[in-house]
């Protein structure tokens, strides 16, 4: 199948973005990014793009259903919000990356900065590297897999995320705890692992999720015990 | 001297600084251990704009004949940045509530409302339904902090994005729904699992800052090709800045929601005391409008505790292009309902004074996720209510503009306002009524 190049020296973000999403398939490369933002932003069809070189923010913001692969860094917000479908940058990835995620697969073979998986609501995200602080803050579904190691206050205030750790984590945020690596985690790992194409030990992770216990305020009631004493 | 029950009347003496309001809270906080959460706006006496008047046409103003001469209502939104703007009939717009604050059937009655008059409404917290996105004609869909539900192909449908860094009722705190309202689809729409007491993000996960938001801004109007209007809401805490901050953002409408700013449940703590009313947040918004020359381009919208047609028309006098209303919607459609005053009684209230919109057990139907008490609310009559009370709104404002000699109503100008209290002139910066003098500005 043919492939269209997009020189983004020439073009802008603005043509690439529209002529992405009025296609429904096809391969398109995209050249000199230079950084820009919102690179491939809003794709929702089948199609498959490759960008050679380093992007700014929101590189694949919102992706559904294509693929996206960064041959480069990404900043801020990489695949924010995706959907479904696959982002995959080669580099490293600045904050928030996959932040809010609702479902498809973010991989990011190098490190992840800080708040990597935040408000995360179904992706399956994938760090060959380390990830930042504040990692799948608020997390409420989805999986999060690290090889290498995380940063201070790993999953604080998480709700029904699963995080999946290799290496060293600095400190576990509030509510968040280390659980036991059931059979069916590592079968998760092992079919993410597969799916993002990285080697390693499923064993060799260790499970953090959320203790619930911020899920509802603790409520006293001092004058409803008192009167159900005295009746 | 003893009253006629015998009690000497300093035995009855309430203290100013302790009322029963502030004994009962006491005791109350003693009792749970926990803070109030509650609905509703701020309660308390704050400046408001009945604080001001209109001046109307005398010997050197012509008024407009008030039944007979046309007087403009519309406003545009995005007409230089979207491919299709936002066309309101009316400069009355309906502020952000969530489905799962409100039941589906306020939600439907708000859609059916707004659109019988031309207006908007606005998603919230949560999403956006089907059922909403059918009976809005201009629908608004806000991009929050916690972006539950945020979903690009609902983004796509939307008429406008509202990026929503804070509002009225708590600049600076996340939004909150309470567990019993928490049922399997609001759950099911912000992936939480059901029955939890919900503490949304106060900050958004993906930007900082206003460059970053400018940035954001764009990826937004990237992802719908760029064609709706974007606009940015924040609580009134510091307006100047955060209305230059906005407009360098980008925002082609800035709405600006004062202290009065109604919320389905937050701490009270926080409605009663953060944030500036909304008198005084206007013209603050207004001067950094004017201060980058954008003003009339880049539009305003004020909320906060309009009620009436005066203060759509003093709103506007203040330099506002429109102005969003939630509160008085609700009432619109049937909060606080005298016909249903046994049942707020039960619920140790009274019809006027109900403001547990936390709570899921609402009589009127309108708070909760309850069907049997949601059911109670008949969406096409109480988008008949909301409409007819859009409309008294509408023509209220148009009478005013009428008496000061506008042909439309966005050519009410605060030359037409004067204040009745020295407050008022300082925080609106009109003139003391009878006076030249605007506290700060100049001499009597």
């Amino acid at each position: 199948m043919s492939e269209s190049i997009f020189d983004l020296a020439d073009v802008t973000v603005r043509e690439l973005n529209q002529t992405l999403h009025a296609n429904e398939s096809g391969t398109f490369r995209v050249l000199n990014p230079r950084g820009a933002h919102a690179v491939a932003a809003g794709i929702n069809s089948d199609v498959e793009v490759h960008i050679e070189g380093s992007v700014g923010y929101y590189c694949a913001g919102m992706h559904q259903r294509g693929t996206v692969r960064v041959h480069g860094n990404a900043s801020t917000g990489l695949a924010e919000n995706i959907m479904s479908g696959t982002v995959h940058i080669t580099g490293s990835a600045t904050m928030s990356a996959g932040a809010t995620g609702h479902g498809g697969l973010l991989v990011i073979e190098g490190n992840a900065g800080s708040r990597c998986g935040i408000s995360m609501k179904g992706v399956d995200i994938v760090v060959g590297g380390n990830v930042g602080h504040m990692s799948a803050f608020m997390g409420q579904a989805g999986n999060l897999v690290v090889l290498g190691d995380a940063g201070a206050d790993l999953g604080d205030s998480l709700y029904e995320a699963d995080i999946y750790v290799r290496g060293a984590v600095e400190s576990l945020g509030s509510d968040c705890v280390e659980k036991e690596l059931r059979p069916e985690d590592l079968e998760t790992i092992s079919r993410l692992l597969s799916a993002a194409g990285l080697a390693a030990e499923p064993t060799d992770f260790t499970r953090y999720g959320s203790a619930r216990e911020l899920y509802n305020f603790n409520v006293d009631d001092i004058n409803a015990e008192l009167a159900e004493g005295q009746s | 001297m003893s009253q006629p029950n015998g009690q000497q009347p300093w035995n009855l003496r309430e203290s100013y600084t302790y009322d029963r309001n502030v004994i009962a809270e006491i005791q109350r906080a003693a009792n749970t251990g926990i803070y109030r959460i509650r609905g509703w706006g701020a309660k308390r006496e704050l400046p408001t704009l009945d604080d001001l008047v209109v001046l109307g046409a005398s010997m050197s103003r012509y008024p407009l004949e008030g039944y007979r001469e046309a007087c403009g209502t519309d406003v545009v939104i995005g007409a230089d940045t979207a491919e299709n703007p936002v066309r309101l009939d009316i400069p009355i717009t309906i502020a952000g509530m969530s489905f799962g604050s409100l039941s589906a059937n306020a939600k439907e009655a708000l859609g059916r409302g707004a659109s019988a008059v031309g207006t908007s409404t606005t998603t919230g917290d949560g999403g956006m339904t089907p059922e909403e996105r059918t009976h809005s004609s201009t629908l608004v869909y806000q991009y929050l902090p916690s972006r539950y539900g945020m979903n690009p192909d609902d983004l796509r449908k939307a008429d406008a994005i509202e990026v929503v860094v804070g509002q009225g009722a708590k600049p600076g705190g996340g939004g909150m729904l309470m567990g019993q309202k928490i049922n399997e689809r609001v759950a099911e729409m912000r992936t939480l699992p059901e029955g939890i007491d919900q503490r949304s993000a106060c900050r958004h996960p993906d930007w900082t800052g206003p460059d970053d938001l400018a940035i954001k801004i764009t990826e937004l109007r990237e992802i719908v090709d760029h064609r709706v209007p974007v606009y940015i809401k924040v609580g009134a805490a510091r307006p100047y800045y955060d209305t230059a901050l906005s407009v360098k953002a980008g925002a082609d409408a800035v709405v600006v929601d004062g202290m009065q700013g109604g919320t389905a449940a937050t701490q009270n703590v926080f409605i009663e005391h953060v944030g500036i009313p909304t008198i005084a947040a206007i013209p603050e918004a207004v001067r950094a409008l004017q201060d980058l020359g954008v003003h009339r381009e880049v539009k305003l919208v004020a909320a906060g505790g309009i009620r009436s047609g005066a203060d759509v028309a003093k709103a506007i006098a203040l330099g506002a292009d429109a102005v969003s209303l939630g509160t008085a919607a609700l009432i619109a459609i049937g909060d606080n309902d005298p016909a249903l005053e046994a049942e707020y009684n039960a619920l140790g209230t009274s019809a006027g004074f109900w403001e547990d919109f936390q709570a899921g057990n609402d009589p009127a139907g309108i708070t909760t996720q309850d069907p049997e008490l949601a059911s109670r609310l008949d969406p096409i009559i109480g988008g008949r209510r909301l409409a007819n009370y859009l409309n008294v709104l509408a023509v209220e404002t148009q009478t005013i503009a009428r008496a000061c000699g506008k042909s439309h109503v966005a050519n009410l100008e605060p030359e037409d306002l004067a204040a009745l209290t020295v407050e008022a002139a300082a925080m609106a910066k009109v003139p003391l009524a009878g006076t030249s003098w605007i506290p700060g500005q100049n001499q009597a």
